[in-house]
């Protein structure tokens, strides 16, 4: 495969993988020691809904709206799952279950009814994006990486996903410190006058920021398997949150190139003719990167 | 037109549908009533979401060896094989690595989801694949139900209901106290996989009405709105049985009636709107009966205080004291105690004192746990002790108006 081919079809789909791999799994790994791990399912499930609402009301597919939608949404669900949950007094993982499920419905019975046919909006596009589709048109080579006027044609999921990284990796830099602390022990970094309730939700809505950006570019599947997979598997890796965070980085670049690679060759070398989808395999991937660290990794147990 | 729809007027297809919702919706409700009391609710999602990669290798597999590939047995028995597999490895992946149930839940589901939308992207490439129609499993699809697809559904619901009526008891055991059920003999791990199972079949039954991610729902909502209005396992698992029959019933009509409304997500919402009816009005433990219960003992307590500061000669300056002490006719507008007023004063003063006494003597320590500033000491003891404690009062004051 030659420059001219990989830069303008594989390249993007790739680095847009990889950046929404890194930017779910850095959330997720805080997430994932907090027993928060499906607050990422919820989320995911919740930013159809939000998205859907964001349409109907400004009637444009557009991305800032979109966006604001779907954070919007998220918001909502973790709001309404921690009043149900302190109102009610129900059990954490029942109050989520009514919720994301809720909500969700409501986001296909209001697509279902409203007139979207005109415009790309679906739940299996919800669901399962379309990775493959972000290709760069403009490139004809690695050249081109230094061609201003091919640079203007970048698929815009690229800078935005870019962005989302960035923020995540700055929130997670930043406050790292009482991160750390309030993760491991909540009641000590009380003591220290840590305030650990804003901080829990400043990290939800960093998550949400993460899985809204790169729904619109791989789905909803994806968000979810980046948010868990890749920090439980360095779970089983090391004892120490730097090591975690590092293994965590690895596998889900891994998980992201080897699962683009496989879906868009994957079936040639087994002789079909036809791709199979990224988000998919790319999901596929980590579950086989978790079930290796579940057998062999050295602080499994 | 709702109507014709809830009284079974539509004609026999959607008649079909609404029966068979209503009957998956008591599977539901009773299937998820031991999940959620085992506080396990989101294993379900797992399953579900398990579901999808044997769907498609089903069809895949059916029309390889030349069948039609849509047979609903055929996918539904897939389904369940690869569900199955899938609650194995949370099951494992919980118990046998540091792994909390929930990371474990959340890697099973998405990862078992993406390796099935793998497959459904496999099965569109294939030349037979076009019209598998197999996307409908996500979102659950009506539309040309057929009469023996029904059969199956109500045969299905009606196993796992009778499964659970069987098994009420261990499960009721395990629920509340696993170490118990240890502890007395019986295999724990075995009946949390007979839970499982039901939580299995019911999952599949509904894959085809409700579609799997929502089928979720059917499992968890019912219980929890159950939950609302009773105390007991027996009358939860009534209270789930109906509220997902009636939002099984209730829904599917209300899609049979109006164009263009999928079956599954009316059925989830209608399912919440009975939630949110018990999280508000639900006696006991809803909301508002909370907020009553509040208000009423915020009154008993501001009314109390007031009475012990017009005992003691004090100014009452807090305005829902003045208020509460007026309306009730102890207080006159200017801070006055009114007869009636005093003389609930000095019971208030007298019950006070008495509770002094009982609180500092070790014989009465069971009665001073009582002890909450609101109980009245009749209420506690018998008259002979109340005597015993009325003779060991100090001397009595007089009380300045």
């Amino acid at each position: 495969m030659t420059g001219s081919e990989f830069v303008p079809l594989s390249l993007v789909p790739m680095l847009i993988g990889i950046c929404v791999a890194v930017a779910c799994a850095l959330p997720g790994n805080f997430l994932l020691l907090r027993r928060q791990a499906l607050i990422g399912d919820a989320i995911s499930h919740v930013v159809l809904p939000g998205i859907v609402v964001a349409f109907l009301v400004t009637g444009l597919v557009a991305s800032v709206p979109m966006l604001l939608g779907a954070a919007g949404a998220a918001l909502v669900a973790v709001a309404a799952i921690e009043a149900i949950r302190r109102l009610g007094k129900i059990e954490p993982g029942a109050a989520m279950g009514v919720v994301f499920t809720t909500m969700f419905a409501g986001g296909v019975l209001l697509l279902e009814m409203s007139d979207t046919s005109s415009v790309h909006l679906d739940v299996e596009h919800a669901l399962y994006g379309n990775l493959e589709s972000l290709i760069w048109l403009d490139a004809t080579g690695w050249s081109s990486l230094w061609d201003p006027q091919a640079l203007a044609y970048l698929p815009v999921e690229l800078p935005r996903m870019v962005g989302a990284l960035v923020v995540v990796a700055l929130f997670i830099a930043v406050f790292w410190r009482p991160l750390k602390i309030s993760t491991f022990d909540e009641g000590f970094a009380r003591t220290m006058g840590l305030r650990t309730g804003p901080l829990g939700l400043a990290l939800v809505v960093v998550a949400a920021v993460a899985a809204v950006a790169a729904f619109d570019a791989v789905g909803s599947i994806i968000v979810i398997a980046m948010f868990i997979c890749p920090p439980a598997a360095a779970r089983l890796m090391t004892n120490r949150l730097e090591t975690q965070i590092a293994w965590s980085v690895l596998f889900a670049t891994l998980a992201a190139v080897i699962g683009y690679v496989l879906a868009g060759y994957g079936p040639l070398w087994l002789g079909a003719q036809d791709s199979v989808s990224a988000a998919g395999m790319i999901a596929t991937v980590s579950g086989v990167l978790v079930a290796g660290a579940a057998l062999v990794g050295p602080a499994r147990k | 037109m709702i109507w014709d729809a809830l009284l079974l007027g539509l004609g026999y297809n959607a008649t079909l549908v609404t029966l068979g919702a209503g009957i998956l919706g008591i599977a539901g409700g009773v299937g998820g009533s031991f999940l959620f009391l085992r506080k396990r609710a989101l294993v379900s999602d797992a399953v579900s979401h398990a579901t999808l990669p044997g769907v498609g290798l089903a069809f895949v597999l059916m029309v390889a060896m030349g069948g039609d590939g849509r047979n609903l047995i055929g996918l539904l028995a897939g389904g369940a094989v690869s569900a199955a597999i899938g609650l194995l490895c949370v099951n494992w992946l919980s118990t046998r690595t540091r792994l909390a149930e929930d990371a474990a839940i959340g890697a099973v589901l998405s990862v078992f989801f993406g390796f099935g939308i793998v497959v459904l992207t496999y099965i569109q490439t294939m030349s037979s694949g076009r019209q598998a129609g197999l996307e409908s499993f996500l979102l659950g699809s009506t539309a040309g139900m057929l009469q023996s697809d029904a059969l199956v559904l109500v045969l299905a619901a009606a196993l796992t209901l009778a499964l659970v009526l069987i098994l009420r008891r261990p499960l009721t055991l395990v629920a509340f106290d696993p170490d118990f059920a240890l502890a007395t003999g019986r295999n724990v791990n075995r009946i949390d996989l007979a839970m499982m199972g039901i939580v299995l079949a019911v999952t599949v039954v509904g894959l085809k009405i409700v579609g799997l991610i929502l089928i979720v729902a059917l499992l968890i909502i019912p219980p929890v709105t159950a939950r609302f209005w009773t105390e007991r396992v027996d009358r939860v698992l009534l209270g789930a049985g109906i509220v997902g029959g009636l939002s099984g019933y209730v829904g599917a009509a209300i899609s049979a009636a109006v164009p263009d409304v999928p079956t599954g997500p009316i059925i989830v919402l209608v399912s919440f709107a009975l939630f949110m009816i018990s999280l508000l009005c639900a006696p006991g433990r809803g909301v508002v009966s909370s907020v009553v219960q509040h208000r009423q003992y915020q009154r008993r307590v501001h009314l109390r205080q007031g009475l012990l500061a017009l005992a003691q000669g004090q100014p009452i300056y807090e305005r829902l004291t003045q208020r509460l002490m007026e309306r009730g006719g102890l207080m006159r507008g200017d801070g006055v105690a009114t007869d009636k007023g005093r003389a609930h004063a000095a019971q208030a003063l007298l019950d006070e004192a008495r509770w002094q006494v009982v609180r500092s003597d070790q014989a009465y320590a069971a009665a001073a746990l009582r002890y909450d500033g609101l109980t009245e000491m009749s209420s506690v003891l018998t008259p002979d002790q109340l005597r015993d404690i009325d003779a060991r009062l100090p001397a009595p004051q007089g009380v300045t108006p």
